[in-house]
């Protein structure tokens, strides 16, 4: 994230926040800043920790750690009540027992603002929102759309300071949401109110906002503009998160140049060890594709065409084996042999975060070790002896799968998938809640339960 | 082949239920309304309803037993409301184990209730009369009430109370805003469970005040009980009858979603 | 704050304590041989002997009116909880307005007070002139437990996968087979908690039993301890026999809570 010139541009400072229920970490050392007047979203899967950020600005649960700060005071101990902030809640929470009228003048009645100034203000707000004349309709006899405008309504006529909107389109249908969208953007840009948005939708995200934070397991993977996080993403999981995209293992040669699917690309990215192992992603829309001809970096068979409305979607089985996915205006047969170009600007390349496994164990005797909830039987080292700390270390494809738990020597949940082109890298939570990973050619779904097995000689244990 | 179709259609399973709702619920209720009007050899009268107007004991014992249900009633909404509101609050109490030790005593014998509170009277050497008659009904009662309002207020989808603390509430005003006005019909469907039964009560008024009070219900028992007066007793069941559809159909309309999730 | 929660909790406490305290003292007092409730005559299991060994006063009538008590309560039980599994699961597919109506009618029991559910009975058996006993009472039971089993039964049958049914007559089963493989082990739980609640409701039913009862000497327990505190004063080993059924009541209504309580968690 760029670094303003001024602190006191941040109307929401989140610092180094974490927040655990019970044992359970929901997120971990979160800091965000916010400017005045910014449309930020707050994008993830579902369990990322997004709508428990969201909660903690309301003030509806308490941090665990670290502080809120709004316009430089502290406001963490505050309760919600307090706070001039106000909630678009995401089944909107219109209060049943009053009509749309009550509903939006429910803050103001508490401020004990004079009546005439209560009409004032709740006709203005129903003219923003498009819904005049629905002042004494009931809540219930509404719909999706219309309440989730007086929702808005009930929000903004306490002029907040920020507002808080908690996947407030979730609950629309597509052409409605897609309206909604436009609104509340023009909305946004007449009131120039500090919006905070909670989404699990990216092309929403990308649509509406400033900045883009986006989460996962609890912590911020980046923040930046749409464009930013679109074509610079960080890491795998943004990439993968963010609109479609190829990514690929690739090893830096050196500055500017990457090889990966057994070839030398020329790139714009510098700063890399010799052979650092990367991540590449290249955009479907970033790869030329035409006839097969000699010129080209790289040449393959058209897998599967699928008309997508303005352009074709076609899977290519490149000659080394790699599958690419592409986006082009024009159509390729099924089975037509092809040639592709990548630009080096549209070749992305991005550090890895770990190469190979690095498990915490516990060494039970010489032949045994526990990690990861279970006893994994591996071969003695020497100088390792029982009841030791130890780091064992597994290559991504030694990580064995199994369909039923009992055939490994812990269990766990496949979390994540990605493809990268010719064989899927898994990250696995395990029951004792760390993540592993496992290269492999099986089709595993996301959710899935299964053992894990490591055969010893693929371990090399170190003391910790 | 034909039976077949009519099994397969699962529709058509409740139609046992529906001749024995018939046979044992909506006919005897009509049979209540024909022996009203009749008299004992079977001809048409009005009599039956001009003696409760005329009978003045019978009348008295009317609106006393309204009177007394309308304090017991109050009693156990104030003594209730407070318990149903505390017990809701997860900040305040833990565990299912306290509401179901006030839900219990529901389920014991209402006879066996009241011959419990004579022995607590007796045990405190209190005179029985009047007001052992009004504890022991709200003693009876107040489970009734407590249950339904408990229930209302744990349905109350947190998001209300987010969102009027995110609106400016105070705690007190959250519930007065809020909760209060949510919880109306658990309070209307205790109302219900109490005012009804209060009047309709028999053998505990004797009971709880040694045969000096009695209240509606002791009489229409007594005039059933006589086959002479049958018909009279119907006439007084009837008027029993009204007055709880139309105590039905004035709070039905606030409190439609209160039959779902049982008793317990 | 602090200080709200201890007089809140206090608050729930007293009440607890009024609303118990009877029923203690009914416990108490059934440890002692004394004719009335307050008067202490030493520890002594005679009222518990007594009721067991014949010696009360109407020991004969009082065994009797257990046995009936409980064969009311298992037949009434066990018909109302056939009658209105098989009703729910055919009301919750019948469309509007018989759905309504039927739901109407249904309600009417749970609402009407007891009385009038008595002498709306008593009337239909005195018209078609059927001699009040056994039978009258078994069926007046059934007609005011059935609505409380199909009212436990049908949130389970909210919660099942509407297609299972259909999926198992697709399978080649008949209407009963899959009624009894399908529906029947998933509404089994409501079944159960709905049998449970009909066989409480039976017993402690006083009211319905009086005006259905006939005048041939059939008691249940609730009638024979009307008749008995009607007389004046309650037999000293009705006290006994009162402590047993709070226990008995308590530990049914445990079991049912139970129930419940783990099919809300398994949501």
């Amino acid at each position: 994230m760029t670094v303003p010139a001024d602190e006191k541009d941040y109307i929401i400072e989140v610092d180094h926040v974490s927040k655990s229920f019970g044992d359970k970490q929901v997120l971990d050392d979160i800091s965000l800043f916010v400017r005045k007047g910014e449309f930020v979203t707050i994008l993830g899967p579902s369990g990322c920790g997004k709508t428990t950020l969201l909660r903690l600005l309301a003030g509806f649960t308490q941090v665990s750690e670290g502080s809120i700060r709004l316009q430089g005071q502290d406001i963490t101990a505050i309760p919600p009540y307090r706070r001039p902030m106000n909630t678009v809640f995401q089944r909107y929470a219109l209060f049943p027992h009053l009509n749309v009228y009550e509903n939006i003048a429910f803050g103001l009645k508490l401020k004990d603002t004079s009546s005439e100034e209560i009409d004032k203000q709740v006709r203005r707000v129903l003219k923003i929102v498009g819904m005049t004349d629905y002042e004494e309709r009931a809540v219930d006899s509404l719909s999706g759309g219309q309440q989730q405008r007086v929702a808005i309504a009930r929000a903004i006529v306490n002029r907040p300071q920020v507002l808080l909107l908690d996947e407030p389109l979730a609950a629309l249908d597509l052409k409605m949401r897609k309206d909604m969208q436009l609104e509340l953007k023009q909305m946004h840009k007449e009131l120039g109110i500090t919006f905070i948005y909670v989404t699990h939708d990216q092309e929403e995200a990308l649509t509406m906002s400033d900045t883009i934070v986006v989460m996962n397991k609890g912590r911020i993977q980046q923040i930046g503009k749409p464009t930013d996080i679109y074509n610079e993403p960080v890491n795998p999981f943004v990439a993968d998160f963010i609109g479609d995209s190829n990514i690929l293992n690739g090893i830096m040669k050196q500055d500017r140049l990457v090889q990966f699917m057994y070839h030398d690309f020329e790139c714009v990215d510098e700063g890399f060890q010799p052979d650092e192992h990367v991540d590449v992603v290249i955009r479907p829309e970033d790869i030329y594709i035409m006839p097969r001809n000699n010129s080209a970096m790289l040449n393959g068979t058209v897998q599967s065409c699928i008309f997508k409305g303005v352009h074709y979607e076609m899977t290519v089985i490149t000659d080394h084996g790699y599958e690419l996915l592409i986006q082009d205006y024009n159509q390729f047969e099924v089975g037509q042999e092809v040639s592709l170009i990548i630009k080096p600007s549209d070749i992305h390349v991005m550090r890895k975060e770990l190469n190979s496994n690095r498990i915490d164990g516990t060494m039970a005797d010489a032949t045994h070790v526990e990690m990861l909830g279970g006893t994994f039987e591996c071969l003695p080292t020497p100088g390792i002896e029982a009841g030791q700390d130890v780091t064992v270390t597994v290559q991504f494809p030694k990580v064995d799968l199994m369909d039923y738990t009992d055939e490994g020597a812990a269990s766990g949940t496949v979390s994540f998938i990605l493809y990268k082109g010719n064989h899927y890298h898994l990250t696995i939570t395990t029951d004792s809640g760390e993540d592993i990973y496992a290269d492999t050619q099986d089709v595993w779904d996301d959710g899935d339960i299964v053992g894990i097995r490591i055969l010893p000689e693929d371990m090399t244990i170190q003391a910790r | 082949m034909k039976l077949k179709g009519t099994l397969m259609k699962r529709s058509n399973w409740a139609i046992p239920y529906a001749l024995f709702l018939v046979l044992f619920v909506v006919l005897p209720l009509l049979l209540i309304g024909v022996y009203a009007f009749r008299t004992n050899t079977g001809s048409f009268t009005l009599v039956n309803f001009t003696k409760f107007v005329q009978q003045t004991e019978t009348l008295n014992t009317f609106i006393y037993s309204i009177g007394i249900a309308l304090i017991t009633t109050c009693l156990c909404i104030l003594i209730g409301y407070p318990a149903a509101y505390i017990l809701s609050n997860s900040e305040l109490t833990r565990g299912r184990t306290l509401v179901m030790l006030f839900i219990l005593p529901m389920w014991i014998n209402i006879l066996m209730r009241s011959l419990a509170t004579v022995a607590l009277f007796d045990f405190m050497h209190l005179q029985l009369g009047e007001g052992a008659l009004i504890f022991g009904l709200v003693y009876d009662f107040l489970p009734f009430m407590i249950y339904p309002i408990y229930n209302t207020i744990q349905k109350i989808d947190k998001s209300y109370i987010e969102a009027a603390q995110d609106l400016g509430a105070t705690r007190t005003q959250v519930f007065t805003k809020v909760i209060f006005p949510l919880s109306v019909p658990g309070i209307v469907s205790g109302i219900m469970m109490v005012f009804l039964p209060t009047i309709s009560t028999f053998a505990i008024s004797e009971i709880l005040t040694l045969n000096n009070k009695r209240l509606f219900g002791s009489i229409i028992q007594d005039n059933m009980m006589m086959s002479d007066t049958m018909n009279y007793g119907a006439a007084l069941s009837l008027i029993m009858l009204i007055i709880i559809a139309i105590t039905t159909v004035l709070s039905s309309s606030d409190s439609e979603e209160l039959n779902e999730g049982g008793l317990i | 704050m602090n200080l709200k929660k201890i007089l809140a909790q206090s608050y729930l406490y007293l009440l607890l304590l009024v609303l118990y305290a009877p029923i203690a003292i009914i416990i108490i007092y059934s440890f002692t041989n004394s004719g009335s409730i307050g008067q202490w005559k030493g520890f002594s299991l005679d009222l518990y002997t007594n009721l067991f060994t014949g010696q009360a006063q109407h020991s004969g009538t009082i065994y009797a009116a257990i046995a009936n008590t409980i064969f009311i309560a298992i037949v009434a039980a066990t018909c109302s909880t056939l009658l209105g599994s098989l009703a729910a699961v055919g009301i919750f597919n019948m469309r509007q307005p018989w759905k309504k109506s039927i739901q109407f009618v249904n309600d009417i029991p749970m609402i009407n007070p007891d009385i009038i559910t008595g002498i709306s009975l008593f009337l239909l058996f005195v018209s078609l002139g059927i001699t009040q006993g056994y039978i009258t009472v078994i069926l007046a039971h059934i007609a005011f437990c059935t609505p409380y089993v199909v009212l436990s039964v049908t949130p389970r049958l909210t919660r099942m996968n509407p297609n299972i049914y259909e999926a198992a007559l697709d399978l080649g089963a008949t209407p009963f087979q899959a009624f009894r493989k399908v529906i029947i082990p998933e509404i089994k739980p409501g079944m159960i908690s709905g049998f449970l609640l009909a066989f409480t409701l039976s017993i402690d039913d006083f009211a319905v039993t009086l005006f259905t009862k006939g005048s041939n000497g059939l008691e249940t327990l609730s009638t024979f301890i009307y008749a008995d505190a009607r007389k004046g004063g309650l037999t000293p080993e009705l006290r006994s026999l009162a402590s047993i059924i709070f226990v008995v009541v308590l530990v049914l209504l445990i079991i049912l809570n139970r129930k419940s309580s783990k099919s809300v968690k398994e949501q």
